[in-house]
Order: structure tokens, then sequence, then C-alpha cells
């Protein structure tokens, strides 16, 4: 079997497989970090998603060779108790959510709105998440949880800037 | 003669605690912890957190300390199943009262040991202290104080004004595991020596297995087992990889035969109707004055079959270990689910252990149950190793049981000044229900599959003092003269329905308050007034004023753009809800905002009920604008998120809810409130934007120009 090497959530990473293995598959497999949620297995409800560099992709359809010396991000990487990523505590504080299995492709998929968009208005975090569907009907708790996360990121780079 | 002084209860006990009266099944403590033991489980509604809530509070202690079990079927009470929106009703009265009781208890040992008189200690935090600083605690008297004894419900619980986190907004207790991505869903825990199952099902609806060729399945590595049994076909593998390709390598040497037609899709609504039915009387009131009908207008309305669409595919474990099986279930009754696994596998049902662990969102009756099974029938094949069975997004969309679709007809006969003399309300549908436990044979899939196959179940409907099910929300809640309601219950069931959020009550509020919007603008009444002149229950009135307020009813429209208003009781005997809908209708048909007013009684968390009423609205404007089994003679074609389409992110309206407050009355469950009142609202803002009504859903833009053209 081919090594195929990559960076997960910030560690050099490698894995003997078959180079079509699902991207989900090995995540929650062979590296144990069930947190990216297999929904459809087609790319169709975006509950898999994981940051490719600092694209938000869904991890059901994508083949390991694409990752090859890419940099893999997933809500286990994103941050953590100790270290909340600001989506995290926004997402807490909104309590937005209803049962959660979509949620962690939807965090995913908002990081990867704000490393290109720091200020996005409403309807750009709506039409961000189109990708990803949530059926208890959180939506909107969690379009507020993002903006809240934005404002607080922004504020703390302008808290950083000289 | 001295009588021994009996503990003279304070109320009648709450059911699940008469059914379950030994305390010590609901409350423990140990390690400075309160374990709290409910038989309700969490789906995403919050339940886990409010029940805290309620125990904290009634135990005087830090809702840190509370920590919540599980249900299961070795120690749980056994609550029947999470379902109608009674999990604070239930649980959360019998919790309240049980911790009232234990609380009363400890006082009495702790005054005993502390030799002072109960009324002088006080406890904050589980710790009991009075005057002279004596103290003991809950944890250090726990090994004196027996709580295997039967409830008695001879202590009062608090007052509303001694409660401090009951009516408060909670964070929820499983929020963080969620967030950080930590295993908490039955998908993502694994069991030492864990075995993947897959399971063949096929394509064609109610297919006989014809020919099986296991020859290319055999060749992937990692195969363990194949399992047949009759029309019931798995596979065993060490990992799921290999699961999922021994299963793809086994479908391709499947043949199969269809065996029983689905109905026509496009003239389903009149098939209903022409099905051998069982007819049942739901309600009927004779009018106390003679009442002269001039004329009667009558209505038809129809609903789809609706999926449950859960984002996750159902999922289970199983480990069959001598006579002995442990099950792992996302079911919303782990106690009925064990009841048909007895039945299926002829065993005594202390020989199952099922437990609960989460899932997604199900909405009522998903494919939770039969996968359940799939994982025993597959564990049984690899004795004493434990087997997780997931279903394909294919198979979740087209085997797991769907809301049952509904044809509505009312009449109504109008006196000679057009005012409503009679109601008549008819429903055509299968049941809405075939849970398991229920009846002397199994409903789950599996068993209708096997080689000496159990009967495929009949969905029925719930009594009506569970609501009903078909007939759910059917009964007028307003005050007209006379009414008749009648249920006809299909015999026949060739599109699988079961249990979905509400039952039968979206169709029949849907129909309702359509009508009665009708008959306001044939009148040139306000739709509000309309209601409100109809009406004498105070609360009704409330809820509807304060959304009409809330919406500032009613706004001047531009063209193109509608309000409409919905209402309802759900199950004429739970939350009152009030929506106003604000639909645009250009290229699409737009849902631009919803108001809603609610009304629950006790409020335990409000956040959690917003939550609720909140995400119902969304949910029921995906059914209205979007959502329809569709199928033809011989499968469910729509078996993917492309087939069926819910509501995205961009489509989402914004939704305002009021809380109205009464903590002075017993809480009722907000899950159910909002679809009913949505539906009508949305169907009647179409109809305020555009004059044209529709009475079927989902309300398509494709639908809308149709009727146009027939209008014009």
């Amino acid at each position: 079997m081919p090594t195929i090497r990559f960076r997960l959530n910030g560690i050099e990473t490698e894995i003997d497989a078959d180079p079509d293995t699902l991207l989900l598959t090995a995540l929650r497999g062979q590296f144990g970090l069930t947190g990216a949620h297999f929904g459809c297995g087609a790319g169709e409800c975006g509950a898999c998603m994981v940051l490719v560099d600092d694209r938000a992709l869904t991890s059901c359809d994508m083949p390991l060779w694409s990752v090859a010396d890419k940099n893999v991000t997933t809500i286990e990487g994103l941050g953590n108790q100790q270290h909340p990523h600001a989506l995290q505590r926004a997402f807490i504080a909104e309590q937005a959510l209803q049962c959660g299995y979509c949620l962690s492709g939807i965090m995913m998929s908002a990081a990867g709105l704000l490393k290109q968009n720091t200020d996005p208005t409403s309807a750009e975090v709506k039409a961000a998440l189109d990708r990803n569907l949530c059926r208890c009907g959180s939506h909107n708790r969690m379009v507020r949880a993002i903006l809240r996360a934005a404002k607080e990121l922004r504020a703390a780079k302008e808290t950083r800037a000289p | 003669m001295t009588a021994k002084p009996t503990p003279s209860p304070v109320a009648p006990l709450p059911p699940s605690l008469a059914a379950n009266p030994k305390l010590s099944s609901w409350i423990n403590f140990a390690e400075g912890q309160v374990i709290v033991s409910p038989g309700k489980v969490e789906i995403g509604q919050g339940i886990v957190t409010a029940l805290a809530q309620i125990a904290a509070d009634e135990l005087d202690v830090d809702i840190a300390r509370v920590k919540m079990v599980r249900t299961n079927t070795v120690a749980s009470p056994n609550e029947g199943v999470t379902s109608g929106s009674l999990s604070v009703q239930h649980s959360g009265r019998a919790i309240r009262f049980a911790c009232a009781e234990i609380r009363k208890i400890f006082l009495d040992a702790a005054a005993e040991r502390l030799g002072v008189k109960p009324d002088v200690l006080t406890i904050s935090d589980g710790a009991i202290s009075g005057p002279g600083n004596v103290a003991t605690s809950y944890w250090e008297l726990a090994g004196d104080v027996s709580l295997d004894r039967d409830a008695t419900a001879s202590a009062q619980p608090k007052s509303i004004s001694q409660r401090t986190l009951a009516g408060s907004s909670q964070q929820r207790l499983d929020i963080p595991d969620k967030v950080f991505g930590r295993p908490r869903f039955i998908h993502d825990s694994p069991l030492p020596g864990l075995l993947h199952g897959r399971v063949l099902r096929a394509e064609l609806a109610h297919a006989r297995l014809v020919e099986l060729d296991e020859a290319r399945a055999r060749k992937v590595d990692g195969v363990v087992a194949i399992v047949r049994d009759g029309n019931f076909v798995g596979i065993v593998c060490d990992t799921e990889a290999s699961a999922e390709a021994a299963i793809a390598a086994l479908r391709k040497g499947a043949t199969w035969s269809p065996r029983e037609a689905l109905p026509d899709e496009d003239h389903l609504a009149e098939w209903l109707k022409r099905q051998p039915v069982d007819t049942a009387v739901i309600s009927d009131k004779k009018a106390t004055s003679p009442v002269h009908v001039a004329r009667t207008i009558k209505r038809q309305y129809h609903r789809p079959y609706i999926a449950h669409g859960s984002i996750a595919p159902s999922c289970a474990m199983a480990q069959w270990d001598g006579d002995h099986v442990r099950v792992w279930t996302h079911s919303q009754g782990v106690y009925m689910l064990r009841s048909d696994l007895a039945l299926v596998f002829k065993l005594p049902r202390e020989n199952f252990a099922v437990e609960h662990m989460e899932g997604a969102g199900c909405y009522g009756h998903n494919g939770a149950d039969d996968v359940a099974l799939d994982a025993v029938l597959l564990a049984r094949a690899v004795a004493g190793r434990p087997v997780r069975v997931q279903w394909s997004r294919a198979d979740e969309m087209s085997h797991a049981p769907f809301g049952a679709a509904m044809t509505i007809e009312i009449e109504v006969g109008l006196d000679a000044k057009g005012e409503i003399v009679n109601w008549r309300h008819d429903i055509w549908s299968n049941g809405h229900t075939a849970r398991p436990g229920r009846a002397d044979q199994p409903t789950l899939l599996a068993a209708s599959e096997l080689a000496k196959p159990f009967p495929r179940a009949i969905a029925v409907d719930p009594p009506a003092a569970a609501g009903g099910g078909s007939d759910r929300n059917s009964v007028p809640l307003y005050d007209f003269p006379s009414w008749h309601v009648e249920a006809h219950r299909l015999k026949v069931m060739p599109v699988r329905a079961s249990a979905l959020r509400t039952l039968g009550a979206q169709g029949n509020v849907f129909a309702v308050e359509s009508f009665l919007d009708e008959l306001a603008f044939e009148r040139g009444e306000d739709p509000v007034a309309f209601r409100l002149r109809h009406l004498s229950d105070p609360r009704s009135i409330d809820v509807i004023r304060t959304a009409a307020k809330r919406a500032n009813w009613k706004l001047a429209k531009p063209d193109g753009v509608g309000h409409g208003i919905g209402f309802s009781r759900y199950k004429n005997t739970g939350a009152y809800c009030a929506a106003v809908a604000e639909v645009e209708v250009g290229e699409d048909i737009r849902v631009r905002k919803l108001t809603l007013a609610v009304d629950v009684g006790e409020a335990i968390n409000p956040d959690g009920v917003i939550n609720q009423i909140e995400g119902g609205a969304i949910q029921a404007t995906s059914w209205v604008l979007k959502e329809r089994v569709r199928f033809d003679t011989t499968r469910i074609t729509s078996n993917s998120w492309t087939e069926y389409p819910i509501l995205r992110f961009s489509e989402v309206p914004d939704v305002e809810v009021e809380v109205i407050s009464r903590p002075e009355i017993d809480p009722v469950g907000a899950g159910e409130a909002a679809h009913g009142p949505v539906t009508a609202a949305i169907a009647n803002a179409v109809f305020d934007a555009l004059g044209v009504r529709l009475r079927e859903l989902p309300i398509t833009r494709d639908r809308l120009i149709a009727a146009m053209e027939l209008s014009s």
C-alpha cells in the first residue's frame, strides 16, 4: 500500500492506504477522529466537512490521494475545551443546535468562510452554509453564532494589532 | 386504639411515578453527585437538561452535581416512548415529586442524626445544616437512608417562588461535547472488538430475493460472516470500509422481484379515499338549539407522505453472548424495542439489555428500531462480538417509515346570515403509529423479511386520550354550535408509515385553519378577528392576540407579499401556539418571516422552549414548501437529498418567538406545537399574496402556476 502524507490538525501524518480510500473513512477509522460525521456519503449534506488547507470540503466523497501534502483540519483540531475556537464559544453562547449531528460540519463550513471573509453579512453566512443541511431547524441560531464568532475574531485581531 | 400515622398524599402520584414508584429507580446519591435516571431520552430537544434543572431545584444542589443516566432496560424507570411532547409532563413531574419526597426523607434523617428538628435545617448545594453549626449532607447520610421505597407523594414540591433553576434559561448539558466533536452519538462510540455490519435492502418496495450470488462478496478482505434468512441479507466485516465494499459486491449478486405495487403518486389524494378502511366517529357535537343550514361548502385538503430525514442514518450496536443480548440504540423507547426483540427471537424480555445512546434528531419513528433488530440478527452470527450496523442514506430515505399521507374533507354548514352552524371533518389516512412494543406482533422491518416472516404491521392510531393519530387536532377548538368528526383508517399499507412529529395534527390544522381563512375572506372579515370571535378560551385568545401584535398585524403589503395566520392547541390539550407568516411570491415562494406566540404553561427552560418552537417552525416551512416522498409503482424514488430536498440556509425565514409565561400552570411540551399553525399560516399568506388557494401540500411554484391557470 502506498504511503500518503499530510498534516492532520497541525501534525505531520502518514498513512499506508489505498489512495482511493475516502478521507472520512480514514479519519473515523484509522485516526479515530469521529467528530466529522457520515450523513449521506455523496457530499450532499455537509455533516462530514473538514478544512482542506483553508477550504471547507466534504470528506465523504474525497479520496485520500487528493489531500496529499495538504493541511486537513477537523472539528477536533479547531479547538478544545481548554482552548476553544471563537466559533465553539459562540455556538455554546447561542445554544445554537438541537441534536447537533450536523454541527461539526457546519462549524467547519463556517471556519472556512471566516478564513476568506472576516466580516460576513448574514446573507453571506447563509449562502456559505447552503452546502450544509440541518434538520432540526437550528439555522438562525447558527447564523447568529457565526456572526458573533466573526465579531469576536475581528476584535481580537484589532487588540493584537499595534 | 392508635393508628400508625401514614403520610397523607398532597397530590395523586404523577403517572410515571405511579408506574415506577421506587424512589431509587429515579434518584441516587454517590460521591458528591446526584444520579438522576429518567425514562425519557435525549433526542436533541434538551430534555436531559430540563430534567436536571428540576432535580437540582427540588433537592437544593448545584446543577453541576447532577449526573443524568442514559435510559436502559436494566435499571431505568419504564416511561414508554419519548414522544408526543410529553417528556416534561411525564418525567419532569415524576422527578419533581420524587425529589421533593427524597429531600424530606433526608431532612428527617439529618434531624435525627443531628438531634434537632427538621424544620430548623436548611439545604445548600446538598449540605444540610442548622443552628449551632450542626451539619451533614446527602452523601454522608446516603449510606443510612434507603431509597428502595415506594413514593407516596407526601411532600409538596417547591412553590414557583422557591424555585431558582426551573423557569430560567440554562445551558444545555450535552452541548459542549457536541461543539468540541467529542464522541456522544452512538455513531461515534466504538466498543472494544467492534465488528461492522451492513444490511442489503432492495430498491424495489416489498421485494422478494430470488437469487443471491455471494461469491464476489466473499472475496472482499475482512469478511467475517454473510447472513441470510429469507429476504434478510447482511454482512459482518472487521472494518467499516470492508463492510461497505462487501455489501456493494453482494448487491451486484442479488436478484429481486417486486410483489406489491405502490399507489399512483399523482392521484394519491383520491387513492386514499378508495381503500378499505375502519371508520371511527371521533367527536359529535349536537347543537343545543335548532340550527338552519342555508347552504354548505365543501373543501378537500391533502398532505403527502413526509420523510423523517434524520441527518444521521440509523445505527445500532448489538452483542449476542450465550442467551444474553446487549443492544445499544437511539430508539425513542428502549423497553418497547426490547418487547419486539423478544417477540422476534422468542426469548424472554429479560434476556435483552437495551441501552439508549444519542442519535441525530429523529422527529418520530424512523429507522432507529429497525436497525437495532438488524444489528441483533448479525450479532447472533458472530456470537460474543459486538456488531455495529449503520444504514445507507438511500435505505434511510426509502425503508424507514414515513409520516402518513392524508386526505381531509371539511364540509361547513352556514345559516342564512353566513354564520357557521355545522362543521363536518373527515380524514382518510393510514394510522399514524406502528411503533414497536405495542402489539403481539413485532413491527420491526427485518421481522417481515425473515424466512419465517411476521406479517407486515399496518399502522394504527393512538387512542383519543393520548391525543389520537390521524384525528389529532381534528376536533374544532372553535365554538361552533355543532360538528361531526370521522377518521377513516386504511387497512392496507403499501407505503410504510408510522409516527412523524405531530402525527395527524399538521394535516388537520392545515385543513381547519385554511378553511377558516377562506370563510373569513368570503365574509370580508379580518382572519384574526374572525378567529377571535369564534373562541372563548382565554389562553387561545391570548396566543392569537400576542402573535398578531408582535407581527404588527396587519401590515400593508407590497405586491407579491402576503400575510397569514394559523392557530392550534396541540392535541387540543397541550401547548397553545399561533403563527403569523409573511411570504413573498416572485420567481419562487419564499417565507420571509414567521412570528409565533406559544403558551406551554410553566416553561422550565425558556430558551429551550424557544429553540423547540423555532426549530419546529423552520421544519414545518420545509415540509410545506418542499417535502413530498416520491415513488413510482415499484419503488420509492426520493432516496437521496437531491431527490428529497429540504429547506436550505438561504431559504430559512426569520423566526421570532414570544413565550407567554404561566408558571402557575403545569408544563407541557413544545416540540410539536408549531408545525400545524405554521403550515396553515404559510398557506394563508400565499392566498393573501396571490388570491390563489392551494389545498395540497407541498405548496410549490409549479402547483401555484397550475392553480392560477385553472382559476383564470
